[in-house]
């Protein structure tokens, strides 16, 4: 530890006024800073934003953990080799890991470059969006659009805005809606999903009848008929799409996964259980609208509840309608805030057959009107008690 | 001539041509035109035909009204004004489909909505109605510049990373045949081909403007 300490001292003085915010945010990751308010009201918490990110992040891991098995195991199906648990997951590792690093990498030179042009101490708040951005693409994304998107997510949703904490939109969300807008062949289709597809398919060496179609792409082109023939035709059933072991972004499949980091941030109190609530009632609200009014579609039958457990609805709604810098602040507007974006999520997910994954674009509009319902709920509550001084001195 | 002769060039029209290309850029400090700024700059050569066109009815409608100000009643002025601007758009328009009919019909409507342009008005206001002939042609042609200068800027990139052209011309390579830089995995950016890029890339040209330009920060803004 002591050997640590002097690195970092001896780097201070190396560094310099200019380069003074690089040694510090390598420093405050390792060492918690031991300097403290000197005035004014302030909270007393072992817990600092950095303490809160890291915390966020290993709610992470099962997903990500999960998400390499799950890389390796599409692949080996399609490729019709049977082989160990170590080996899918070291596939896995292999594919997923360049995606974080890549995702690190740029994301936080970016940050530093813009923490020395500004002259202030680094943001962590990369350090969430760093894991987050990996877990959201599918596996095949080439590693130069991750580094694009990721220029784009950082600069114009965040530094733009003034850093972190300053953000309108979800910053890991306007990275994957980049890629989305600007690159849509690597983001939608039935190539992707699986690792190394593209090379099997020209070498020939697909198994037979593997599809690279997500559940939701499968769906969302399903000929009108009732929903069990999707199930019959090898559908994802709700204990599979529980499990996890289907097609998908590579941290967004396991409900179980997604889970274990919901209540580990619940119990730490990360995230808001209100939002968390409320996206879920609306995206269930909605599914069970398209259940009702379904006809012969096919995409609009499936149960709501299977419907929220497929695609990144339960992701979404853990790691990314929590993001606390671009919710809703008031209590009550944390609760129309969630509805909001599950409500939209699920609507453009099942009307709009060319975005078969809608909570992003949910989410991002929710982000929009965060404040708007925020300065509504303050209103509606100043309204409130003027009527209610008006009663009393009446 | 009792009065002093002022120079064609003097400091004060000077003045008239470069203000409007940076320090009160129509589009980009004032925010006016932007419609058409998203609309028209997918391509070079269409955004530098809307630019030509604009500076022209800009121009051409500062004179007319110029020499008019004191012939306009005030109570109509508005729609004199617009009489003087929509018989210049469809000049514009006829010449358009006449010379370069590829370009007229990709610029489609927006050739005719040049005439809501809320630059051209604005100057026919501001600028036209109440001075002599020589500035507002002066004041014309600058505005018209700077609006030209951010189009053909937000074009320059839209059309490199949207088709990897430049005014047709392949820059990175035949993306269908896949020679140049798409051999190697590059694909062109589709967000740049819609309309809300335009938006992000004015966005980053006031950010760079303002960064280079301290003045122009709202001190009140804070």
């Amino acid at each position: 530890m002591q050997f640590l300490r002097n690195f970092f001292d001896k780097a201070y003085e190396k560094a310099g006024e200019k380069f003074h915010p690089v040694v510090e945010s390598f420093d405050t990751i390792l060492f918690s800073p031991n300097h403290t308010t000197k005035s004014g009201a302030h909270v007393r918490d072992a817990v600092d934003l950095k303490r809160t990110m890291m915390f966020v992040i290993l709610a992470m891991v099962p997903c990500l953990l999960f998400g390499m098995w799950n890389v390796g195991e599409q692949h080996f199906i399609a490729s019709g080799e049977t082989v160990s648990f170590f080996d899918k997951f070291l596939h896995g590792a292999i594919r997923v890991l360049p995606l974080v690093v890549v995702s690190y990498g740029v994301g936080l030179t970016v940050e530093f470059i813009f923490g020395i042009i500004k002259g202030h101490s680094l943001h962590e708040g990369y350090l969430v969006s760093g894991m987050l951005i990996p877990l959201i693409m599918p596996v095949e994304t080439p590693l130069w659009m991750v580094a694009i998107a990721v220029v784009f997510g950082v600069v114009i949703g965040k530094e733009v805005f003034g850093g972190t904490g300053m953000n309108i939109l979800n910053v890991a969300l306007t990275t994957r809606a980049f890629l989305f807008f600007a690159h849509p062949n690597s983001m939608i289709g039935d190539k992707i999903w699986i690792s190394q597809m593209r090379d099997m398919e020209a070498n020939g060496t697909m198994a037979d009848g593997v599809s690279g179609a997500t559940p939701l792409g499968q769906l969302a082109t399903m000929d009108p008929g009732t929903v069990d023939t999707y199930y019959a035709n090898g559908g994802v059933d709700f204990s599979q799409s529980l499990m996890g072991n289907y097609l998908g972004s590579i941290g967004e499949t396991s409900v179980y996964a997604i889970l274990l980091g919901l209540a580990f941030l619940l119990i730490t109190r990360v995230a808001s259980w209100r939002i968390v609530v409320s996206f879920f009632a609306g995206g269930f609200a909605m599914a069970f609208i398209f259940n009702i009014f379904a006809g012969d579609n096919v995409f609009m039958q499936v149960p709501a509840l299977s419907q929220l457990m497929l695609g990144s609805f339960m992701f979404g709604m853990v790691f990314m309608i929590t993001d606390p810098v671009t919710a809703a602040q008031t209590n009550k507007g944390k609760f129309y805030y969630g509805f909001l974006a599950g409500f939209i999520g699920i609507l453009i997910r099942v009307a709009n057959p060319a975005y078969p994954e809608g909570i992003m674009l949910g989410i991002l509009i929710a982000n929009v009107c965060a404040s708007l319902i925020d300065h509504m709920v303050i209103n509606a509550n100043i309204k409130r008690r003027e009527k209610r001084l008006a009663k009393a001195t009446a | 001539m009792s009065e002093k002769k002022e120079a064609l060039f003097s400091k004060k029209n000077k003045k008239l041509l470069s203000d409007p290309l940076n320090l009160n850029n129509p589009v980009t400090i004032q925010v006016l035109g932007i419609c058409s700024a998203l609309a028209v700059t997918v391509q070079m050569d269409n955004a530098i035909v809307m630019s030509v066109a604009v500076l022209f009815v800009m121009v051409m409608g500062n004179l007319i009204v110029s020499l008019l100000r004191n012939l306009i009643p005030s109570k109509i002025k508005i729609i004199v004004q617009l009489v003087i601007v929509a018989a210049l758009v469809i000049i514009v328009d006829q010449v358009l489909k006449a010379y370069v009919y590829d370009v007229s019909k990709s610029l489609s409507v927006f050739v005719g909505l040049i005439i809501t342009n809320c630059i051209i008005m604005g100057r026919l206001e501001a600028y036209a109605l109440g001075n002599k002939p020589w500035g507002s042609i002066l004041d014309g042609v600058g505005n018209g510049l700077g609006y030209g200068l951010i189009l053909v800027v937000v074009a320059f990139f839209k059309e490199l990373f949207g088709s990897g052209k430049l005014l047709g011309f392949e820059i990175f390579g035949n993306s269908i045949e896949q020679t140049g830089l798409y051999s190697i995995g590059y694909e062109d950016n589709g967000l740049m081909l819609l309309p809300p890029s335009s938006l992000i890339l004015v966005a980053i040209y006031i950010w760079i403007q303002k960064k280079r330009t301290p003045s122009l920060i709202d001190e009140n803004a804070n």
